[in-house]
Order: C-alpha cells, then structure tokens, then sequence
C-alpha cells in the first residue's frame, strides 16, 4: 500500500517535470527541470530496491551530463524569441510529426512484448553455473548482483556498448586533435 | 518505535547541530591558523582570544540585508545557496564517527545509517552539489559570477573524474562500498589503507582541495580577477550558506579521507596487542582527531602556497592526475587477481 503511494506521487512528479522541461520558455529552467526529473527517478530506482542504479542515476546523469547541458546552454545564451523563423507553425508540425513517430514506436514495442509467445523461453531455460552464482549473490547485495549480471548474461551487450563508447572516444579524440 | 524513529532522530539532530557548529568554528581556526602563520594574532576582541567570534559574526549575517539583484533570475537565484547547502549536509548520514556504543544498556552505533552503496552515494550526492555554484553564477546575472561558476564546473568536473578513479581502487582492495565494511577491511587487513594506497591518497588528497574549492585551487572564488567569486551579488544569510556548505564539504573530504585511508575510527596499529591501553580512549575521538588533522593540513596548504594558474589546474588534473589515478586502478586490479 506504502510503495504503492510511493509509486505514484513518484510518477506524477516524474510525468509533471518531464511536461515542464518541454514547456518551459526559459532554456536554462528547462534543464533544472530535467535534474529535478533525474533526481526523481533515482528515487523510483530506491523505490524498486536498486540503490546501486540509483547512485549511479544521479552520479552520470544528474551530476555529470546535465551539468555540461547547463554549461553549453549558459554559454550560448538562447535568450532570443524561438518565433523568429518565417514559418511560425513549423515547430509545431514538426513537433506532430516527433510524437507520432514515438507513439508508433511505444506501440510497437507493446504489441511486440504483449504477444505471449514472441518471447522465447530463455531466461527460464536449465540453471547454469552462472545463474546459480547469481542467486547466490542475490543474498550479498545490489552492486554484486548488477556486476554479476553484467559479466553474465549480458556480456556480449555489456561489450558492445564499452566499443560503442570507445569509438566514440577516438572520434571526439580525431575531431579534436587534427594532428595526432 | 525507539530504535526505528527516536534514536535515528536524535542522531540526526546531533549529527547536524554539531556540523553546523563546527562548520562555524572551523572558520575561526582558518583565521586564527592563518594569522599565526603571517606572524599576526587573528580576531581577539570577542570573547577570550576571539573564541566568540564565529557566534558574532552568525549574528551578523543574519541580520544583514539581503538584496536580490534586479535583473536576477529570482527562483535560481534564490534556490542556488540552498541547492548549494543540502548536498554538503546530507552527506553526513553514511560517514561513520565511530563503532558502536553502549548507552542505556543499548548498542547504539555511531553512523546514522550505513547504507550497501555508501562511497557511492557520498560521491553522487557531492556531484549534485555543483550545482549550487553554477546556478548561484548563472543567477546572478552579472559577468563575474558567471565566469566563477563556469570555472568551478569545469574545475570540479575535471576533479571529480580522478577523486572517482582513486575511490574504484580503494573499493577494488577493500571489496566493499560500504563505509562501515571499508573500515572494517582496514580493521582485518592490519593496516591502513593510505599505505595499500598510497598513490590514491595523494591524488584523493589533491582533488579533494580542488572540490572544495580550496587554495591553492580555488579559481571559482579568486578575489584578485572575479571581485570574490560566484557569489559575488549575494549577501547576509544567502551568502553564509554558500560559504558554510564550503566548509560543510571540506569536513566531508577529511572525514571521507579518514575513513577510507586512515582507518577511520580505529586506533592505530589496531593489530598490536600491547597498545591496547589506547582503547580506553573512545573511537569517535581518533576519528575526530583523523579529521581535524586533515582539516588543520587544508588551512596550513592555503597559508603557504600560491595559487594554480587556471590552464596549469586543468593540465595537471587531466594530463597528470586522471592518467596516474587509472594506471594505479589498472596495478591494483592486476595485483589484487595475482596475489588473492
């Protein structure tokens, strides 16, 4: 009953930041909205009992990405009327256009995951060593559990997406440095 | 209900009112410590030897005017010193003062709580705390707190980056992210973690004056080229916030430091048996003395050393500290899987 309060006070605090980031007028207030959000989902991660990916939430993403939004945004200064393009229901087209397309997706992904046997039985598939370490480590706590999962079951996404930010690393490092 | 609602309370309410006061008094030892330093005897008129002093000038901030600057943007102007404050106080509910005591016939330990992801939240939570600095710049509207805030961001961004490397290796040999269990590592392990770690010490160390904004890395606040820093348009009790969750995060950095390479509330040498007669002596003091130590080493660096230059601050966090905090990460991985 508590959690379930919990849950949805969370939620509409989640949901009413999130319309406030988009509707704001002010660049710079949109952002703090965005940590607000942030901060807020954190809280749900506490709420689902992972505070592992709680910390990790506000570390990354409220205290380390935002904070080079805000800095780009300070420094840009986007203070001028957004009215200025000669087309005064362009955004809003656009805008149309943006939603419909998320709408589709969210869709798709329900009607993807709602249709029963889509899913293969894999996860319940014959216990293996590592699952069995898993739910050993289940007792020991969160941060375990995540890093066991990751060099488990889901190494090979894990992998992919070390390479990904490696990738992205050389090219920042390529853009950045002309001669190496 | 006590040990669920009334001991946590109470803890937190000690906890808080004794930060507060000692936020108030370490502000009279940086004077006092400076002025002994320049051959000068610092304030003396309130109180025996200036020992009021802190108490007056609280009275004085809070009486002052305050003044919003017209063309600010009030609600961040406003929100920024208590955005800047909350993150420094709220740190304090992991860090372990001491081991448990008996009170009442009670086992009471002394950490308000003690949390899995413990080192974790402390660091997520100071990260959070920028933001006081870069919104209280930003606020005010004004082209010297702007360049400040946009100093102290990348200066603290830049930092927190090897402060974070150094605390994975500490982690990697005590095999905990709790504080309490990294105390108690160092408990098992007979020895510190400073002399395990001793590379991490010294870049936590460094990067810890850079967070806090201490000399001789304090660029957000140098009064000779922003007139005072990013809090240059705030005055009386907003500009007192700021200025206490400084040192509110200076206490923090010493007693992070103390706990996770001084061996927090442990006596020293806790493996030999003939020096037990330091037990009598409760384990809050050595913590208390641990971090005051640390405290007097940040005063004593501001007193003698110049400060950084902005370009020169920036090379040596990436080029030199960043580099050396992941070569020692790596060393203590691979020394870690070959030697256990």
């Amino acid at each position: 009953m508590g959690q379930a309060i919990a849950f949805y006070t969370l939620s509409a605090f989640i949901l009413g930041f999130a319309v406030l980031v988009v509707s704001t007028k002010d660049t710079v207030h949109s952002v703090l909205f965005l940590v607000l959000d942030f901060l807020f989902v954190a809280a749900l991660y506490v709420l689902l009992g992972a505070p592992f990916l709680a910390a990790i939430q506000v570390l990354v993403y409220a205290g380390g990405i935002v904070v080079l939004y805000l800095f780009v945004v300070m420094l840009v200064n986007l203070k001028r009327s957004p009215e200025a393009h000669h087309d005064p229901h362009r955004r809003a087209r656009l805008g149309f256009v943006l939603a419909a397309l998320v709408l589709i997706e969210v869709g798709a992904i329900a009607a993807y995951s709602a249709g029963g046997p889509v899913r293969p039985a894999a996860p319940q598939a014959p216990p293996t060593a590592a699952a069995t370490a898993v739910s050993a480590m289940r007792a020991v706590g969160n941060t375990e559990e995540v890093g066991w999962l990751l060099y488990t079951n889901y190494l090979i996404p894990f992998e992919v997406a070390s390479m990904l930010l490696l990738v992205a690393m050389i090219g920042a490092i390529v853009l950045a440095k002309r001669e190496l | 209900m006590i040990d669920q609602l009334v001991i946590p309370l109470v803890k937190i309410l000690i906890v808080l009112n004794a930060t507060l006061v000692g936020v108030t008094y370490m502000v009279l030892l940086e004077r006092k410590v400076i002025a002994w330093t320049q051959s000068r005897l610092g304030p003396m008129r309130v109180g025996p030897y200036g020992a009021l002093q802190p108490i007056a000038d609280a009275l004085k901030l809070m009486i002052k005017e305050d003044i919003t600057p017209v063309r600010a943007d009030k609600w961040v102007f406003t929100a920024a010193p208590i955005v800047a404050m909350v993150p420094a106080l709220i740190v304090y509910a992991v860090i372990p003062f001491g081991d448990t005591v008996n009170l009442f016939g009670r086992e009471i330990p002394l950490y308000i709580t003690d949390i899995n992801v413990g080192l974790l939240y402390i660091v997520s939570v100071a990260s959070v705390g920028v933001y006081g600095i870069i919104l209280g710049g930003y606020a005010s509207n004004s082209k010297y707190p702007l360049l400040a805030s946009l100093r102290a961001s990348a200066q603290l961004i830049s930092y927190e980056v090897a402060i974070t490397l150094t605390l994975v290796s500490v982690i990697l040999v005590a095999g905990s992210l709790s504080m309490v269990s990294i105390v108690r590592a160092q408990e098992s392990a007979h020895v510190w973690f400073a002399f395990l770690q001793p590379i991490a010490f010294v870049i936590f160390f460094i990067g810890g004056l850079a967070e806090t904004n201490r000399s001789p890395f304090d660029m957000p606040e140098a009064e000779q080229e922003l007139t005072g820093g990013f809090h240059t348009e705030y005055s009386g009790m907003r500009f007192a916030l700021f200025f206490l969750a400084e040192y509110a995060n200076m206490i923090v950095v010493a007693s992070v430091a103390t706990t996770l390479f001084l061996g927090g509330w442990l006596r020293p040498f806790p493996n030999v048996a003939w020096l037990s007669f330091l037990d009598v002596i409760p384990s809050w003091t050595w913590f208390l003395v641990k971090s005051f130590g640390f405290l007097y080493i940040f005063i004593w660096v501001r007193a003698t050393l110049p400060r950084y230059r902005y370009d020169q601050l920036m090379r040596l966090g990436w080029k030199v500290l960043i580099p050396l905090a992941i070569a020692n990460l790596v060393i203590t991985g691979i020394v870690k899987v070959l030697l256990l």
